[in-house]
């Protein structure tokens, strides 16, 4: 049913479809509001869950971790800073093969302290062994959360899931989203049966010790299990959308891309606008087209690849920005493009809450053309 | 062995791992010097010293380490630290 609702509001409505036993969190700006929604229900018995008030980040995952291996569905929200504290436990709930999910409202990292949005917080943690799903609009940052929670249990992958996206811009913004049913949801999302959980009839470890002969081999079972991720992802993706008519089965999106010259890759709430702005250099006679990453872990390169392969120039959007390299995604897709003899420039812009407008777009597709531009773009030269 | 998803054991684990492995010095026991005292049963940090017949104490390489407190405590220095050779 469609519903004019807040981003965060449709994302705790979800989150309760999702039928979550265990909530864990601490109020930080822009995730605030879900997690108050969900405490809300709790309170008011709309949601049967054990909601566990913690003193800060760190021990809101671990109550998350703790609760999963004892065989609960369990999640948490977060943002910035607040995931900065969580980082420790973030590798340990991917190592002990912990299916919790997270939503992250995207903002930036201090210093200088930012309440505002850009995506360094969960950018950085890409390589925690957590999947990365990205969402455009409230719609799919509603649905990805049946998503993750489907994808983060199966039992090959046995993974932890973020589901991002960028705070205040989508957090605080009302949109319509089509509500899916808690019936519904319940065809989608079976009830949480780990193979394993921690029981004292029955005792258990997670996250064990490994010595040299052994750590290894577990990091390459995590990372194939991202990989085979990739398949799950298609297949739920797709079943998702032949329940609900919204297919997320592909981990990249094309927008009007097939007789593109020029593409753009991006991610999250920005392909919103470079939607508009591609449809405007569309009427003027520019073929330009959009490549839209919806999963940045696992990364598609192939499905990128495939994607851009008739491409001669792509113009990465990096709300994020390695310092002293380069932004995450463009490092990315220029690996998945290598050999290829395609063009990649990276922009990186929209940082700490700069607005990026339909004439950035237009601008950044020139400087594309031209062979311009280096990393930052929108830089106000007056100050430095 | 092979890995168990999320690194995860039941108990009897610190029996299956087999740290001996670590180890960079052996300690090498004298019969003839040793009085039968039995501190480095005592001392040994991995319990890994045995009194396989009376008065006969010999470590479980399988577990030692290598760490030597066996060796700096025993009264009679029957116990002397040799290099692996790997």
């Amino acid at each position: 049913m469609m519903e004019m609702i807040e981003g965060s509001h449709a994302v705790a409505e979800a989150v309760r479809n999702c039928r979550p036993q265990v909530v864990s969190a601490y109020p930080i700006t822009p995730q605030t509001h879900i997690v108050e929604a969900l405490a809300d229900m709790v309170a008011n018995c709309k949601l049967d869950a054990e909601y566990i008030t913690v003193e800060n980040e760190l021990s809101a995952l671990s109550a998350c971790v703790g609760a999963s291996a004892a065989g609960s569905r369990a999640y948490s929200a977060t943002t910035s800073q607040g995931l900065a504290l969580m980082f420790e436990v973030c590798f340990n709930a991917a190592g002990m093969r912990l299916p919790i999910v997270m939503s992250i409202a995207n903002r930036a990292m201090g210093a200088p302290l930012s309440i505002w949005n850009d995506q360094q917080d969960s950018m950085s943690l890409r390589d925690a062994g957590w999947l990365q799903f990205y969402a455009e609009d409230n719609q799919e940052a509603t649905d990805l959360h049946y998503l993750a929670f489907r994808i983060a249990e199966d039992p090959k992958i046995q993974l932890p899931a973020f589901v991002c996206f960028d705070g205040f811009i989508l957090s605080h913004t009302y949109e319509p989203v089509d509500m899916i049913s808690q019936e519904d949801a319940d065809k989608f999302l079976p009830k949480f049966a780990p193979a394993e959980r921690l029981d004292a009839a029955d005792p258990i470890s997670f996250g064990m010790y490994a010595t040299p002969d052994y750590y290894l081999e577990f990091r390459y079972e995590m990372d194939a299990a991202l990989k085979k991720a990739k398949e799950v992802i298609g297949k739920a993706g797709s079943e998702f959308g032949s329940l609900f008519g919204r297919d997320y089965g592909e981990m990249v999106e094309g927008y009007r891309l097939e007789d593109a010259e020029t593409a753009i890759v991006a991610v999250g709430s920005l392909c919103g606008t470079v939607k508009d702005a591609i449809d405007e250099m569309r009427a003027g006679g520019k073929k330009v087209g959009l490549l839209k990453i919806r999963v940045f872990r696992p990364f598609p390169s192939e499905d990128l690849a495939k994607a851009l392969a008739h491409i001669s120039r792509v113009a990465v959007l990096d709300k994020n920005i390695s310092l002293g390299a380069k932004g995450a995604v463009a490092l990315e897709v220029k690996d998945a493009l290598y050999g290829s003899g395609i063009t990649v420039r990276d922009f990186v812009l929209g940082l700490g809450g700069r607005d990026v407008r339909k004439r950035d777009i237009l601008e950044i597709v020139n400087q594309t053309e031209k062979r311009q531009g280096d990393l930052f773009y929108g830089l106000r030269t007056e100050l430095i | 062995m092979a890995l168990a998803v999320g690194c995860r054991a039941r108990p009897g684990r610190s029996r299956d791992n087999r740290t001996g492995s670590w180890r960079v010095f052996k300690p090498i026991f004298d019969q003839k010097k040793c009085s039968k005292c039995g501190t480095c049963r005592t001392i040994c940090p991995e319990g890994c010293i045995n009194e396989i017949e009376e008065g006969v104490f010999i470590p479980d390489y399988s577990y030692c380490k290598g760490c030597g407190l066996c060796a700096v405590e025993c009264p009679k220095e029957a116990i002397s630290m040799t290099q692996e050779e790997k």
